[in-house]
């Protein structure tokens, strides 16, 4: 916790002292406040949700290797984006509502809903509904790929938009995303106990008098939504989901009642220290976040994977 | 201690019947083994009990059918110990004896300090506490299977249903593990079902032995009346001495069908 805070200063301080060091003009205030703060925000927050949620669905899903995204909330999140994009990104520029967002979060809750229906038209299983979620993602990824053969021209943005970002934060993102986040990360918190007693499987769950199809289809709502949220402001950052709770997993406990708490925080803290090369390496632009966290990520995870061993 | 009713329970999975209408009480205390080849039931009347296999018929403790129970009283009342328990690698045996007492948490609480306290006598009255902070994985099969027993002794149900409880052990922690349920039974006056591959072990333990084949009841009793070498070889296909100890033990020996 007391990590999470002092990156979030040294976070807000990189790169805006670019003046005389010494005292704050005004104009540095302004840069703080209102471009480097709702950043640093922002990446905590997507960093969190997105760490949570994985850790859950991977709770649920008893499956080690699942991230937020495993149920379709990627691909139509993309497939959502890309349709922004392709029918002329310049002419929604005037409108009220930005509809990018929008429709990523959108199509990232619809795609989940068809896999979550059609696996449940199936038995629901967390076999069937894997597998109708690969189908959903499979004919989301192929629309879009159609869908940009047609729209060459908005590669590169679409590309951008994937790769995940949290530069262009503003104050009114972090607003926008942060009730849901809140709202998902409490739903989900209240199930860590339930999440240790799926761990034996789902029928000695259901003989120890566990709700299993109910704990399962209220998390995998409560995450889908927060990651819905995240992901139509970021783009999709992915690894994260995946690599922290294996990391508190490796240092702490594989208990959900420490996995999911200390996911939020480990969460917060590595996206938005992921967030710094980003603005540092590349002069011109910036390398987008989403290639910063398995570009770090990946190392990180085998150094801690290596110790823990060690340590075995 | 408290009696488990079979009122005409049925099982089906699809056009296969698992198992023929079957009644029984099995009465506060008593221990009933059920035996019979692989495929007879035996594994699916406990799958009922236990609200896994869906049925006909109805299925009483103390007379009180289990289907108007919800999942949480449910579990309160009969805990199952499955044939092959799903141990996580790295769960702590704490934490996994500590998943008994889930029927007595509420949806939005966590363990209380009793029910804490509670797992901590357990593991020491079971001489597991050494395995509290260990992870299963580390453990071997029979410390893994004490610490099911374990789990189950937490859920403080009258009705315990254990399916093959001994399959994955060597003859020494069969016995031991056998030993523990029965001292567990005098001590909490628990009412015992189980399925058991062992016959000679089955007649030895067990209070009343019934045989069933292809999911009907063909013999009931105690182990004089049912491991019968006749019987044996009419359901098993096998060919059995059985012989009777002075002490009343059955003992069940395979005989080779050709002897040259």
């Amino acid at each position: 916790m007391l990590a999470a805070v002092v990156l979030l200063v040294a976070s807000a301080a990189l790169g805006a002292m670019v003046g005389p060091a010494g005292r704050i003009s005004s104009a540095n205030w302004h840069i703080i406040w209102n471009i480097r703060l709702p950043r640093v925000a922002l990446a905590g927050i997507v960093g969190a949700m997105l760490s949570v949620a994985g850790a859950s669905y991977q709770g649920v899903f008893r499956n080690p290797l699942v991230d937020p995204y495993l149920l379709g909330a990627a691909a139509g999140a993309g497939l959502g984006a890309t349709l922004v994009f392709a029918f002329g990104r310049s002419t929604t520029l005037g409108w009220p509502v930005d509809p990018l967002p929008l429709a990523a979060f959108i199509g990232a809750l619809v795609a989940v809903l068809v896999t979550y229906s059609v696996g449940a038209s199936f038995g629901g299983s967390s076999l069937t509904l894997v597998l109708a979620g690969v189908a959903v993602a499979a004919l989301c990824t192929a629309v879009q790929q159609f869908l940009l053969l047609r729209h060459s021209d908005v590669i590169k943005e679409v590309y951008s938009w994937i790769s995940g970002r949290v530069s262009t934060a503003t104050w009114s993102d972090v607003r926008l995303v942060l009730p849901y986040v809140v709202a998902a990360s409490a739903v989900l918190l209240v199930h860590r106990r339930h999440l240790d007693v799926l761990r034996v499987g789902d029928e000695e769950a259901a003989s120890l008098g566990t709700e299993v199809r109910r704990v399962r289809l209220v998390v995998v709502i409560a995450a889908t939504l927060g990651t819905a949220a995240v992901v139509s402001v970021s783009g999709l950052i992915g690894f994260v989901g995946i690599m922290v709770p294996h990391v508190v997993r490796l240092a702490v406990s594989a208990s959900y009642r420490y996995v999911l708490p200390l996911s939020i925080v480990v969460g917060a803290a590595f996206l938005i220290l992921a967030d710094i090369p980003g603005r540092l390496l590349d002069e011109g632009g910036e390398t987008p976040i989403g290639v910063v966290t398995a570009f770090l990520g990946a190392p990180m995870f085998v150094i801690v994977l290596r110790s823990r061993r060690r340590l075995a | 201690m408290s009696s488990l009713g079979f009122h005409q329970v049925s099982v089906s999975y699809g056009r296969q019947v698992a198992l023929h209408p079957f009644t029984d009480t099995v009465k506060p205390g008593e221990w009933l083994c059920l035996i019979g080849p692989n495929g007879a039931g035996k594994s699916t009347a406990l799958r009922a009990v236990a609200g896994l296999a869906r049925h006909e018929g109805t299925i009483t403790v103390d007379g009180a059918p289990l289907a108007a129970r919800s999942p949480r009283r449910r579990a309160a009342l009969v805990a199952h110990v499955p044939q092959s328990p799903l141990m996580p690698d790295d769960m702590t045996g704490f934490e996994y004896v500590l998943l008994g007492r889930n029927p007595y948490v509420g949806y939005f609480a966590s363990e209380s300090r009793h029910d804490r306290a509670m797992v901590a006598d357990v593991l020491d009255r079971l001489d597991l506490a050494v395995f509290a902070d260990r992870r299963l994985g580390t453990l071997s099969g029979g410390e893994q299977q004490r610490l099911v027993i374990a789990r189950a002794v937490a859920q403080e149900a009258p009705v315990l249903l254990l399916d093959e409880p001994t399959s994955a052990l060597d003859i020494g922690h069969q016995q031991q593990a056998l030993e523990l349920v029965d001292r567990l039974r005098g001590e909490h006056g628990f009412t015992v079902v189980s399925a058991m591959h062992d016959l000679t072990l089955a007649g030895l333990y067990a209070d009343r032995l019934t045989l069933l084949h292809q999911g009907s009841v063909v013999a009931t009793g105690t182990a004089a009346q049912v491991l019968r070498a006749e019987t044996l070889s009419e359901f098993y296909g096998v060919s059995v001495t059985v012989h009777h100890e002075p002490d009343g033990t059955v003992v069940v020996v395979p005989r080779r069908s050709s002897s040259e």
